[in-house]
């Protein structure tokens, strides 16, 4: 390089990067080895105080896997009893607490797992890939997310209430993590047995609302507002073809509680055709009903006008930032595997498996298998159809879900009451595609799809 | 009563619902008052739930956390003040006979509650309500009730489509 | 008057189809996958792309065969002063044609193309390349001339049809000024010539019977 004159320059250091942000891979790398070595080492002393404990109960297991959770959970106790002879509340209190842990652990890493497969299914749809940077195939991802929002900067507005801008992430993911307790994950697996889950259900989602409007008041901005009264406004409307879809099960199944509810589900037609609800006339449009208002109820697309980007920011979460938005993010996704959960629970037949030979898949991996179906199909949906404008989305709900609604609560009375045979059918059937298409005349005459015309263009 | 538990839960429940009650009447803000009152159900709600009355306890829930809180809360934004704090006259010279007031009346309730005869441990528990004996009830003792309640939200939600229709005409 | 089955529902089933084509086929092939990895793989830029400046050379030394001159045209006519040029002079003080400094500050370059406009020279051509990010301004968004000097032969990698146009202009003006040089030597040897003519007429006495004439 020959020497040049230069302009007068004022010397400016590089930032000085710490190991962890020069070094990111080698970093995993070492964060990975720790988990590793100390999960080894606590099952190393664990097999030195008690040998063979883990070896037992895993061979135990082999024997049925459909019951493996419970066998596992039941020679840990048995352990605590007898090697450390505890009292028989600390035996309660740590089952409790092994199933707590179960259950938080399975569900967060589906749920960090979801917001991966979200974003790279909706970007597989939009002719792009997904992140694809964090790891192989963007698989760290999540950890990647999960840092930044613990790493951002809590803002809370001036203006802002405090107390309510705290309470309501709180409030909004409290209730649907304890809706995941009264689910039916497999035979005799259900967290809490609840003779009254279905109505434990509707209550907690109603409990929602009033998070989503401390979450809109609290922050002292009228996105927030606007976006929070719409949110409510939505819920409550679609709250309604929910509990009637889930009523016309409740009346079939003679029961509120989830766990009969998969029971009534047992069984085959024709030996290969499940007994589930969703193979009924009723139980189809029940499905549909159940799934689109369970779309609203989580406001996703396309009913998240409450959170529409281009319009409202974020909506009640606009004044969010750092780990109370991720907690309202984890609200959301646990709030939508909670309802498919439900949903599976009410019209897939909870954790039965669809085909006879099929049946040496536990039970537990059928519901999540269901689960998970669901929810990719909620993705899907979100990936294909824009935003439902305001009075297209409450005109759906009380003119076309809730007569539909009626409908199929009719349907599914008479086809319980004729018995079974093929008239039965036809006539449940009937029930449901009448005002499935009379209804559709209705609406689509309110809304018509028709050519726009411009009042001063020359053509 | 009963187990240890159960006396500390009632304790919380109660010192909970307790506390959010007289939040309710004492905070400042109108709308810390309407989220007060939800919590005052939702802890009705779990004493519900701690007499083993789950469906009223899940009712509750439903209906006054889900709808009455929400309605509530929606009322007091419609009537607030500019600043959200009512003013409050000056009630200082009154703390006294409200007090003598308020004493009275929980003597008397205390009273009234020791001496009712669903205290006295001689007496049998009732069966727990079952669901089922609730809906048989309905629908057959008391049907008219049901239909009259039917009839009733059906002209609630006449009124109320009436009502937003009237304000689109401009009238 | 039969009005059409209205089935809700249906249009959204379509949608759906139409999604999950795209999903799946953006895993077999480009037709629906319109994104690349970049920087692992980069897009070719069309021809008439254009970002900064740089200096031609012909040949293969950057000092030697730069194109500038140094005339200072860009440096005025550019909006926003962006061009920082030192002439060199020899040791008699007189200005050779070639700059000892030749500085673009990217910071404030609007890429307006003004300087290529007015070169005279065909000696500072619009570069396509864009990775320029750094982390401060003025060691690394000032470029100086050994940056800033790239061969003709880049210039050809980069915009073909340009390159070969001005690689034509110039040979063209090259050969004016060798024919306009021949013209003017030839002018000037006829001059000679006619001078030495007359001169050697001048000087010999004019004779009148000698057989000169051979």
């Amino acid at each position: 390089m020959l020497p040049t004159e230069t302009h007068p320059q004022t010397q400016r250091n590089r930032p000085a990067l710490n190991f962890a942000a020069r070094r990111p891979w080698s970093t995993l790398a070492l964060l990975i080895a720790a988990v590793l070595v100390v999960g080894a080492g606590v099952l190393f002393l664990l097999n030195l105080k008690a040998p063979g404990l883990l070896t037992g109960a895993v061979v135990a297991a082999m024997g049925d896997p459909g019951q493996a959770p419970l066998i596992l959970k039941a020679g840990l106790l048995h352990y605590l009893e007898t090697a450390w002879s505890c009292a028989p509340w600390m035996l309660e209190l740590t089952s409790i607490f092994i199933v707590i842990g179960t259950l938080l652990s399975v569900f967060g890493v589906i749920f960090a797992l979801t917001s991966l497969v979200e974003r790279k299914m909706l970007a597989r749809i939009q002719n792009r890939f997904g992140p694809n940077r964090a790891g192989p195939w963007g698989l760290f991802q999540p950890l990647a997310d999960a840092i930044k929002m613990l790493t951002k900067e809590d803002i809370v507005p001036t203006g802002a209430d405090k107390v309510l801008h705290l309470l309501a992430p709180i409030t909004m993911l409290v209730p649907a993590l304890l809706v995941l307790a009264i689910l039916p994950y497999g035979p005799g697996m259900v967290p809490v047995e609840l003779g009254v889950g279905i109505l434990f259900f509707f209550a907690l989602g109603a409990t929602t609302e009033v998070g989503v409007f401390m979450a809109g008041w609290g922050s002292n901005n009228k996105y927030s507002l606007l976006g929070a009264m719409r949110s409510i406004a939505q819920m409550i409307s679609y709250e309604i073809p929910l509990f009637l879809a889930a009523l016309a099960v409740v009346m079939l199944s003679g029961s509120l509680s989830p766990d009969a509810i998969v029971s009534a589900q047992d069984g085959y037609v024709f030996s290969f055709v499940p007994h589930w609800f969703v193979f009924t006339p009723w139980g189809f449009a029940g499905f549909l009903l159940f799934f689109t208002a369970a779309l609203a109820e989580s406001n996703r697309s396309p009913f998240d006008l409450p959170e529409g980007e281009s319009e409202l920011v974020a909506g009640h979460m606009t004044e969010y930032s750092g780990f109370k938005y991720a907690v309202f993010f984890m609200a959301e996704y646990i709030g939508l595997f909670a309802i498919c959960g439900f949903a599976v629970t009410l019209f897939l037949g909870g954790w039965h498996a669809p085909l006879p030979w099929l049946e040496w898949i536990p039970g537990y991996l059928w519901f999540f298998i269901k689960l998970y179906a669901l929810v990719l199909l909620a993705i899907w949906v979100r990936g294909t159809v824009p935003r439902m404008r305001g009075d297209h989305l409450m005109g759906f709900a009380w003119k076309f879900m809730i007569p539909m609604g009626f409908a199929v609560i009719l349907a599914a009375a008479v086809w319980h009451y004729a018995g079974g045979g093929v008239p039965g059918w036809l006539a449940s059937a009937v029930i449901v595609l009448m005002p499935y298409l009379a209804l559709g005349r209705v609406v689509a005459i309110q809304y018509p799809a028709s050519r726009r015309v411009y009042r001063f263009s020359e053509s | 009563m009963n187990s240890l538990f159960e006396i500390i839960a009632f304790l919380l429940i109660g010192s909970l619902t307790l506390g959010a009650a007289v939040a309710a009447v004492g905070l400042r803000d109108t709308v810390h008052c309407g989220l007060s009152l939800a919590v005052v159900f939702v802890g009705v709600a779990g004493l519900y739930l701690l007499l083993d009355a789950e469906f009223i306890g899940f009712i509750q829930l439903l209906v006054y956390v889900g709808a009455v809180a929400v309605l509530v809360m929606f009322v007091i934004l419609i009537t607030r003040p500019e600043d959200g704090v009512i003013q409050q006259p000056d009630r200082r010279r009154q703390k006294l006979p409200g007090a003598l007031i308020a004493a009275g009346i929980f003597l008397v309730t205390y009273g009234a509650i020791m001496q009712s005869p669903s205290l006295r441990r001689d007496v049998p528990e009732p069966a727990a309500l079952s669901i089922r004996a609730v809906g048989e009830a309905l629908v057959s003792g008391h049907l008219l009730p049901l239909m009259a309640i039917g009839v009733l939200l059906t002209t609630a939600l006449i009124g109320a489509a009436l009502f937003a229709m009237e304000g689109e005409d401009g009238k | 008057m039969k009005q059409p089955l209205i089935l809700p529902g249906l249009g959204i089933l379509k949608g759906m189809a139409v999604t999950a084509r795209n999903m799946i086929g953006s895993y077999y092939g480009r037709k629906r996958l319109h994104t690349i990895s970049y920087p692992e793989e980069r897009l070719a830029l069309p021809e008439n792309s254009r970002n900064f400046p740089f200096l031609v050379y012909d040949g293969d030394d950057p000092e030697g065969g730069l194109r500038c001159t140094a005339c200072r045209m860009c440096e005025k006519e550019c909006p926003p002063q962006v061009i920082y040029i030192k002439p060199e002079r020899d040791e008699n003080g007189k200005l050779t044609k070639h700059p000892t400094v030749f500085d673009i500050d990217l910071n404030a370059c609007m890429s307006c193309q003004i300087c290529v406009e007015v070169c005279p020279f065909e000696s500072i051509k619009m570069d396509s390349a864009f990775e320029y990010a750094a982390y401060e301004h003025f060691e690394s968004l000032v470029l100086h001339k050994s940056d800033l000097a790239k061969s003709n032969t880049y210039y050809h990698g980069i915009k073909p049809t340009e390159a070969t146009a001005v690689d034509a202009n110039l040979e063209a003006e090259r050969q004016r000024k060798a024919e306009a040089a021949a013209k003017k030597e030839a002018a000037l040897k006829a001059k000679q010539a006619a001078a030495a003519a007359n001169a050697a007429a001048k000087e010999t006495p004019p004779t009148s019977d000698t057989d000169a004439s051979d």
